[in-house]
């Protein structure tokens, strides 16, 4: 039983952002004929033992790890003696801790390597397959399970990291989880949950030209707040939506939590097929067939009704940066720095003013003036290879200005080599940039690529907090064609001025 | 995981709102494979600044911390929570947290309570005010008491009996071996396996 606000699914004629959601409850799963959410779908189709006054008890498909929220959870098992139950349902790579030059040489940060040392020894007591630092499929975990076509439709998949929303943009129920949840899925294979509400986010009519998926999720993310997906399952709809790729897609979904919700998803349609077909861990031949059959039926039914709605206008949206520390402090490029006084809220006055500080930002001061020292493209959010080819097509011609470094650092292994391929390296390389190996690098510095204390930088990343990308480094979060454009000029910029 | 009744001591008034995990312990401190020595790492770079509230040594000891909306938001790192407990911490109150958080939160027995921004500002105020303060978390009652005040706070019967127990959730899942192989027996055979 679930009570809550609602709103129905299908609507037309909306206004932008307009907060949806009626005052009366309705007791959703006492109307047996009432359509259910996309959400709803994944959700019920793993529980594996439901019973009064219990969470429910939910299957997992797919486990990704990596060497950061693994250790304790291995620990964990041996000293109880356990094996892990499913490792074909597992896997493992290195990204948060591993540089990206030298890759041959060992790590030279002796707290790092042991952390990869420990991960590669678990993975071979535990039986889990592993792509280690110089491997080809190695690479940020949520890029890998994409790539290798680990990740399906309809599937449940989570990672010891709270982007694994990310696999939420082929319509799989995916979300981040701690380490005792780490534990407890590779003793068991399930996890206990109680079973979220649903929350719609549509988005009508096309983006204008020069307008990302990552402006989009940002400009989302400010619209409803830090909070305002908490408790929630979002799903991402809507014309503007439906006109993404898979990689767009991925962006979307990878913010969900930036947004305060675990999970973000997308229904799967033409677009999530073609992606798929062929990698190597997709389903062929009949059971393909069988596949795309289901996968078809995974969308939510038109009388389905949502706890929350959110609708926006893609035709109002513009690049979008964020000013502040926390990724639901963005305005449009366009726009100037906020003044903390005007907030009626006296708890986002007093984070505005804080940001100011911590930012080293006057109020007033336009977008487009702030000079930034380095540009950092990458991460789960935007290091495939969709987000390196509009990075090229920025730089093509052009210099990284002087004074500005800039770090390029692909998603994966296969996406650096398919970079490579397509000659993308050379364009950055030319520009002044740095290529380098894939990993999660400069989005949260737990390697050598790091801000200093005062530093700026425009990152295509997920979080702007203080210090994430090295303590005191001050961060703008921007889309890769913005971080390219700002590469250029040295200050906040849309290709579109350059 | 410590199991959890009530805790009555002193709290500590954080006035910031969207604490991330980042926050709570940078990412410098995620690099150890052991459970143990988080409690350095506890709000490491704001500690740095000797006005912080957990450098004013009237709050020293304090076991609940007091803080404002979006606690707990970011990334997934149970470390946050090890930090908060090893520093000594046995209950974050704060008027919305992060839902990774308060997972993790809930599996380790440090307890987060919501309560509205209005009750947290009045703690926090109350606390300033008399940093010896008694602050009463009674999770039998669901109740935080100070001062002579009552503040009711929810939480299903579930984690609260979890809690209470001090039970793992391992151990009670495996409890339930049967069902899992049932489900797997009729898993749909295409689903990808990565050996």
């Amino acid at each position: 039983m679930q009570v809550g606000q609602t709103g129905t699914a299908g609507r037309t004629g909306a206004p932008r952002a307009t907060q949806r959601a009626t005052k009366h409850a309705t007791i959703k799963d006492e109307v047996g004929a009432m359509g259910r959410t996309l959400a709803e779908k994944v959700y019920d189709a793993h529980v594996v033992r439901r019973a009064e006054g219990e969470p429910d008890l939910l299957y997992i498909d797919l486990h990704l790890v990596h060497e950061v929220t693994s250790p304790q959870a291995f620990d964990g098992l041996r000293m109880a003696g356990r094996p892990v139950r499913r490792p074909d349902l597992t896997i493992a790579t290195e990204d948060h801790n591993v540089p990206t030059t030298d890759l041959l040489k060992p790590i030279a940060d002796p707290v790092s390597r042991t952390q990869v040392e420990t991960l590669r020894k678990n993975c071979s007591d535990f039986g889990v397959r592993l792509h280690p630092m110089g491997d080809d499929g190695q690479g940020i975990v949520h890029v890998i399970g994409p790539q290798l076509g680990l990740t399906q439709p309809g599937m449940t998949v989570v990672c010891g990291d709270s982007h694994t929303s990310t696999h939420g943009a082929f319509g799989a129920l995916a979300f981040g989880i701690g380490t005792s949840e780490v534990e407890h899925v590779l003793a068991t294979q399930t996890l206990p949950q109680i079973k979220p509400k649903t929350m719609a986010v549509t988005v009508d009519g096309a983006l204008p030209d020069g307008v990302t998926a990552k402006d989009l999720i940002l400009a989302i993310i400010a619209e409803i707040g830090t909070g305002g997906g908490q408790g929630h399952i979002v799903e991402y709809r809507g014309e503007a939506v439906r006109s993404l790729s898979m990689e767009g897609r991925m962006t979307v979904c990878n913010m969900s939590i930036e947004a305060g919700a675990r999970a973000g998803m997308i229904a799967p349609d033409e677009t999530t097929f073609e992606y798929l077909k062929g990698r190597p861990h997709a389903p062929r031949g009949a059971d393909w067939d069988a596949a795309v059959e289901y996968w078809t039926s995974l969308r939510t039914d038109d009388d389905a009704v949502f706890d929350k709605e959110v609708v926006i206008d893609a035709a109002e949206l513009t690049p979008f940066v964020t000013w502040g520390t926390n990724p639901g402090q963005g305005l449009p490029l366009g726009d100037s720095v906020p003044d903390p006084a005007s907030f009626d809220d006296p708890v986002q006055r007093q984070s505005a003013e804080r940001a100011l500080e911590y930012m080293g930002l006057s109020a007033g001061t336009p977008l487009r003036d702030i000079a930034v020292d380095t540009v950092f493209v990458g991460s789960c959010t935007n290091g495939r290879i969709e987000d390196l080819r509009a990075v090229a097509g920025v730089l093509e011609g052009r210099r990284v200005a002087d004074g500005v470094r800039m770090l390029v650092v692909p998603g994966s292994m296969r996406v650096k080599k398919q970079a490579e391929e397509e000659g993308l390296d050379a364009v950055i390389s030319a520009s002044g940039a740095e290529w380098r190996e894939a990993g999660c690098s400069m989005c949260l510095a737990m390697n050598p690529d790091k801000l200093t204390p005062g530093e700026r930088s425009a990152s295509t990343s997920n979080r702007n907090f203080e210090g994430r990308q090295g303590p005191g480094g001050r961060t703008h979060l921007v889309s890769p064609a913005v971080a390219a454009a700002t590469a250029v000029t040295g200050r906040l910029t849309a290709p579109a001025d350059l | 995981m410590e199991a959890f009744t009530t805790y009555s001591g002193r709290a500590v008034p954080l006035r910031r709102s969207n604490v991330d995990t980042d926050q709570i312990i940078p990412a410098v401190w995620l690099k150890q494979v052991s459970r143990t020595g988080f409690d350095k790492g506890l709000f490491s770079a704001w500690r740095e600044d000797p006005e912080f509230v957990l450098n004013q040594p009237q709050y020293e000891g304090a076991g609940v911390l007091v803080a404002g909306p979006d606690f707990g938001t970011g990334s997934s790192r149970e470390h946050a929570v090890w930090a908060l407990q090893q520093y000594g911490f046995r209950v974050v109150i704060a008027p919305r947290f992060g839902d990774i958080f308060r997972n993790n939160s809930t599996k380790m027995g440090l307890l987060p309570v919501v309560l509205t921004g209005e009750q947290v500002e009045e703690l926090q105020t109350a606390v300033e005010k008399d940093p010896a303060l008694e602050v009463t978390v009674d999770l039998e009652k669901r109740e935080v008491r100070w001062d002579g005040r009552t503040a009711a706070f929810e939480i299903d019967d579930y984690t609260r009996w979890r809690l209470l127990e001090g039970l793992d959730d391992i151990g009670l899942t495996l409890r339930h071996a049967d069902a899992i192989n049932d489900y797997e027996a009729g898993r749909t055979p295409w689903l990808p396996v990565t050996l």
